[in-house]
């Protein structure tokens, strides 16, 4: 058998082997970076839990609800070293929530327009230009908020808004430009690209049969718009939203320049103010001791647990929003 | 004026059309008020001197002194360093998962695709701290260097290098694998003589765009570059410099000359951003032409 073999044995195998070593190697390197993409989330995590740790076993839970935040202090009569998370939170998450009231509107209607009505030769050069938007680093936003935008709001804005709505108790104090109101319209400056691309990308998939069947009822541009294409889309709109929340929450520089850095719950919207990013920015480096450090560590991790939450939240509703598509169409 | 319904549906629809265009226009407006001021304010500060000097010292404005400017070359050296380092992690990190995601498959690589994900939504300043306290356990003194930052933005990069290189290497059709594998070609030859380099234009291009990211964050760098906007490159394990950070600087402090400065490298940060992304648009078109207009 082995005289009649044209092949022999050695003249097959050697490549073969070489493959299988070849194949081996490959699949252990880039195992490792798939692994190390798995262990930076969990190291993040994990280390910023260490970090934290000092601070945890100090304050416990009264973290989460201490609204008072004073470093450690030479003086004895000045009682020092209580931190609490409260005025921090309320600071993100009013900033947040006032951007997006600003944001998602406007992302909307720009989506809408871009999608439905724009003349087609409009749609990708203005779309790409939304997205260059994206592309200017927030450390410039802040900039141009602080030097333009501060004016603006201390001078032109703020005074009329608190002359107007002054009786609802959310204008008071005066008008500094500095403060919550106008980080949050500089956030809302940041994430309308987002919400507006992943709103824009999920309208213009809505079969067209959708709005065909609207129009063919005798409805208006509008109410095509409003009764078959939004509903349709509704899941992917929100996640955009979602998305551009997470991004608010976590945003840094341009938060840092306008809010005023005041370690207090803000007041009023025209009040300065701290989120935790910006308390971060302003204070890590120059922390009092130890414990403060730690305490400023333990809000970052709050921070990242939200915004983890939110993430994937978002990523759900997305990723079962495309496989759910995809079944429809095969 | 009394309209009937059918009219007044009309009327309703074409307000809310005008309202949805105003809206772009709105969106519009703090886009071109940025750059407007970026080079309005930014462009006086552009010079040869510029792009290779030291800053001059801090000078208030006092009537009757002319304050010298200098040059933020400390900043750029610094920024090209930095984007440098953090792609020399980010990219064989990046691209070997989206590899072993695409060709490999399974739970796993879905577990992977949605933890890079889950990365890439992390705010950019954590990744300063997270860091920052790594090294402060292991050496102090290296917390405030080159090294320690391209750490940070090298966090950053990875998970936007592995989303986009992993649609990348989903563009190239099953059938060539297959067709590989047919000819007996070994898994690993297939893997990055074949399809890595089929979808390289779109791996560059995810590249390009985690880049043109890293190089306006500013967050990261606060705890972990330190600050030497006066010096040279000199290693890194010293501490450094970067665009962002001297925009940051010069926002913040009291001086004339450092704040033109500072407008002077925000518009050359926008202007190598735009750069990047421009590259990255040209190489993307590439890999559309290559798979048959897909």
């Amino acid at each position: 058998m082995s005289d009649a073999n044209p092949f022999p044995p050695s003249s097959l195998r050697t490549p073969k082997r070489a493959s299988k070593w070849g194949d081996r190697v490959f699949i252990v390197l880039t195992g490792v970076g798939a692994a190390l993409v798995i262990l930076s989330l969990v190291a993040f995590v994990v280390v910023l839990y260490v970090g934290a740790e000092a601070s945890v076993k100090q304050f416990g839970l009264a973290f989460l609800t201490n609204r008072v935040w004073l470093p450690a202090s030479e003086n004895p009569n000045i009682p020092g070293n209580i931190h609490g998370v409260v005025p921090f939170a309320i600071g993100t998450l009013l900033t947040s929530a006032i951007a997006l009231l600003i944001a998602i509107p406007l992302s909307l209607g720009a989506a809408i327009f871009l999608t439905q009505q724009a003349p087609q030769r409009l749609r990708a050069p203005v779309g790409q230009l939304i997205e260059l938007l994206a592309a200017i680093p927030s450390i410039i936003y802040g900039f141009w908020g602080l030097i333009v935008l501060v004016p603006i709001m201390r001078y032109d804005i703020e005074p009329n808004l608190k002359s107007w709505l002054g009786w609802t108790g959310w204008f008071g104090g005066t008008p500094t430009g500095l403060d919550v109101l106008t980080a949050s319209v500089i956030l809302a400056v940041m994430v309308i690209p987002t919400i507006t691309a992943i709103s824009r990308d999920t309208i213009a998939a809505v079969p067209v049969s959708q709005k065909e069947a609207a129009l063919s009822l005798g409805a208006t541009d509008w109410e095509v718009t409003r009764r078959a294409v939004l509903p349709y889309a509704r899941a992917g709109v929100l996640a955009g939203i979602v998305l551009g929340l997470g991004r608010a929450l976590g945003e840094t520089m341009a938060v840092t320049l306008v809010i005023g850095n005041e370690n207090a719950s803000p007041t009023s919207l025209l009040s300065h103010g701290q989120t935790i990013a910006s308390l971060l920015a302003n204070q890590f480096a120059e922390s009092s001791g130890p414990l403060e450090t730690s305490a400023m560590i333990e809000a970052g991790l709050i921070l990242l647990v939200i915004t983890l939450v939110i993430n994937v939240g978002a990523r759900l509703v997305l990723s079962r929003l495309q496989t759910g598509r995809g079944v429809g169409q095969e | 004026m009394i309209l009937d319904r059918h009219h007044r549906r009309q009327l309703f629809s074409h307000s809310m059309t005008v309202l949805s265009g105003l809206a772009i226009v709105v969106i519009m407006v703090p886009l071109i008020a940025v750059i407007y001021e970026a080079v309005v304010l930014g462009s006086p500060a552009f010079s040869f001197i510029f792009f290779t000097q030291r800053p001059a010292l801090g000078c208030a404005p006092i009537s009757g002194i002319t304050c010298s400017l200098g040059g933020v070359s400390p900043a750029i050296q610094g920024t090209f360093v930095l984007l440098g380092l953090a792609s020399l992690i980010a990219v064989p990190i990046g691209v070997g998962a989206a590899i072993f995601v695409v060709e490999f498959g399974g739970p796993i690589a879905r577990v992977i695709s949605t933890t890079a994900d889950v990365l890439s939504g992390v705010p950019s300043i954590l990744a300063g701290v997270f860091i920052y306290t790594i090294l402060l356990q292991y050496d102090r003194a290296l917390v405030f260097s080159y090294g320690s930052a391209s750490l940070a933005l090298g966090v950053l990069m990875i998970p936007i290098v592995v989303r986009t290189t992993e649609e990348a290497l989903r563009t190239v059709p099953n059938s060539v694998r297959e067709a590989a594998l047919a000819l007996g070609i070994a898994r690993w030859k297939t893997g990055i003589r074949i399809v890595l380099v089929t979808a390289l234009p779109g791996v560059v291009t995810g590249v390009l765009l985690a880049v043109a990211r890293a190089a306006g964050e500013a967050a990261p760098l606060l705890f972990t570059l330190g600050n030497s906007c006066f010096h040279p490159f000199e290693g890194i394990t010293q501490e450094g410099c970067a665009l962002p950070l001297w925009i940051f600087q010069g926002a913040t402090a009291p001086y004339q000359n450092w704040y033109t400065l500072a407008w002077g490298a925000a518009l050359l940060l926008i202007v190598i951003i735009l750069v990047i992304s421009l590259t990255s648009r040209v190489v993307l078109n590439r890999l559309v032409r290559r798979m048959g207009g897909q």
